[in-house]
């Protein structure tokens, strides 16, 4: 008979490897309704990748959607308790693809902690999401930011809201003189304006990074976030998974939802990030909920891509 | 054998520029000064492959890592809005993005004002930003000829010297954003080629210093 395993497609086993990680792991199965209230997207649209969500009317008269997000609706649903929720999903959701500009199905697994979220889980988050990226390709990279640094600096040197807007637009494409200029234009000091560029220039393996960000110390918060970080890089290395770790400030997220840890998984041979996940309590703020929160998502259909898979050799 | 670097860079004079640029900065490729057809060179001994593509297309191919690095206007950055790193200015093709419109031409804002354009999305973000209700005929060319059949009230395109819109009677209204050739990246294919992409960029930017 021909190996099971065989007849899946590169997505099919990175998923059941990557569920069977999640399980060991001591994460539930979070299974969840196709449909959604539309309510719940219209209410947090800027915080979807893409704005525009399939709707339909239920029998009742009620506006649904096939949902666009796992996140969401795990926040919804998840009631407080003590210490941390942990979920793992895998699971199709509809968005509109950039390319055809309409809408596509895509299989996306993940995980979120919701809860009482400490630095010890940042760092097992952070270390089941360098081990998603193993389970995909050995050639991969998991970069790091810590946004507290980045808004931090930021408000420390006064730059206005849309001042920010656009540094943050700008660190996101690496664009040194981008920054610059907005820096210019907001009438900071030659130093403070080259602080800010150093958040595009400082980049790499977390032993070079790390003694370089002394630098952005410039107030109680920005100490406070940095040995956060150090603490995170520390822990991770302990589980020996430092060496394909980067700290890059360039992985930025909306700050209205994100805060914290944010970080994004690129393997070698896939043009775009097939991981993404970060500290969301802003997100939770907004939906009332009085915790913290944590997760990621592995784009499965960028993998398809993939010749080979490394879950399959199991 | 240092990996493949692959890079698309525009066709047509802008392209030379820059190809000069980077064989200055160590990266050459001595075939493509031949005379031919072909569209992909290669230097396997300095580990870099280029390719001559339609310039609003090098970003594409950038932004799906069929190249991993490229040089592309700011113009056709600013209307696609790709996923890619922009690593630097590299100061050529310098123009601006501008309204232009019949000489003597006053904007009435009691009406729709329509723009001819072949950059859709600038030209929306521009208006839109200004509050102002606008109608948006997108052309693919000889946009100055919109203004002078009736078609359009104003264009928005980049203009250089505005030698052709003089010649058919139009003038710059405003211009708004500076534009010139950028070096841009994959964000994964730098993650993978960090050096070799890092060392391309400094030696670049010391030759765009000199200029």
């Amino acid at each position: 008979m021909k190996d099971i395993l065989s007849i899946l497609s590169p997505e099919e086993r990175a998923a059941f490897s990557l569920c069977a990680l999640y399980e060991d792991a001591g994460y539930k199965k979070y299974r969840m309704s196709k449909f959604e209230e539309y309510a719940l997207y219209v209410q947090n649209k800027d915080f979807l990748v893409s704005e525009n969500v399939i709707t339909f009317t239920d029998t009742d008269g009620k506006l649904l959607a096939l949902k666009p997000d796992v996140t969401l609706s795990i926040i919804k649903n998840s009631r407080p308790q003590d210490g941390v929720m942990k979920v793992y999903y895998k699971e199709n959701v509809y968005r509109v693809s950039k390319g055809t500009k309409s809408f596509k199905e895509l299989m996306q697994a993940g995980l979120e902690c919701l809860g009482d979220v400490t630095t010890d889980t940042v760092i097992e988050v952070l270390s089941l999401a360098a081990r998603s990226l193993d389970a995909i390709s050995e050639e991969n990279v998991l970069e790091i930011s810590h946004l507290d640094i980045v808004s931090g600096v930021l408000s420390a040197l006064s730059v206005s809201e849309e001042g920010k807007r656009e540094i943050l637009m700008h660190l996101g494409e690496k664009n040194e003189s981008g920054v610059r200029a907005v820096a210019q234009r907001e009438g900071l000091s030659e130093q403070n304006a080259s602080l800010i560029c150093r958040l595009v220039t400082v980049y790499g393996a977390p032993k070079e990074v790390l003694p370089a960000l002394s630098a952005f110390a410039i107030t109680e918060e920005l100490s406070a976030a940095i040995a956060v970080l150090e603490e995170i890089v520390r822990g991770l290395s302990e589980e020996g998974l430092s060496d394909r770790l980067i700290i890059d400030f360039s992985v930025v997220n909306d700050m209205n939802y994100y805060n914290g840890i944010a970080f994004k998984g690129f393997v070698r041979g896939i043009p775009v990030g097939v991981l993404s996940g970060g500290e969301y309590d802003g997100l939770l703020k907004k939906m009332q909920k009085n915790e913290k929160g944590i997760g990621f998502a592995v784009y499965l259909d960028e993998l398809s891509r993939l010749e080979e898979v490394k879950g399959a050799e199991k | 054998m240092k990996p493949m670097l692959n890079i698309a860079l525009p066709k047509g004079r802008l392209g030379e520029k820059v190809y000069a640029m980077f064989e200055k900065a160590g990266f050459g490729c001595p075939s493509i000064l031949e005379e031919s057809r072909k569209l992909i060179f290669e230097n396997a001994e300095a580990g870099v492959r280029y390719f001559w593509v339609k310039p609003s297309d090098v970003a594409i191919y950038v932004e799906r890592g069929a190249a991993d690095i490229g040089v592309a206007g700011k113009d056709i950055l600013l209307e696609y809005t790709p996923d890619v790193y922009e690593l630097l200015d590299l100061k050529l093709g310098k123009c601006s993005m501008c309204v232009a419109a019949k000489k003597g031409f006053s904007d009435d804002r009691n009406r729709t004002l329509t723009v001819a354009t072949k950059f859709t999305n600038i030209a929306k973000a521009h208006y839109a930003a200004e509050g102002r209700d606008i109608d948006i005929i997108h052309l693919n060319g000889s946009i100055e000829i919109a203004p002078i059949l009736g078609l359009s009230d104003v264009i928005v395109d980049i203009v250089e010297t505005g030698t052709t819109l003089k010649e058919n009677d139009l003038e710059v209204v405003e211009r708004f954003v500076p534009i010139s050739a950028r070096l841009i990246a994959n964000k994964s294919g730098f993650k993978f080629k960090t050096e070799r992409i890092e060392q391309l960029r400094k030696s670049l930017a010391k030759l765009v210093e000199e200029i």
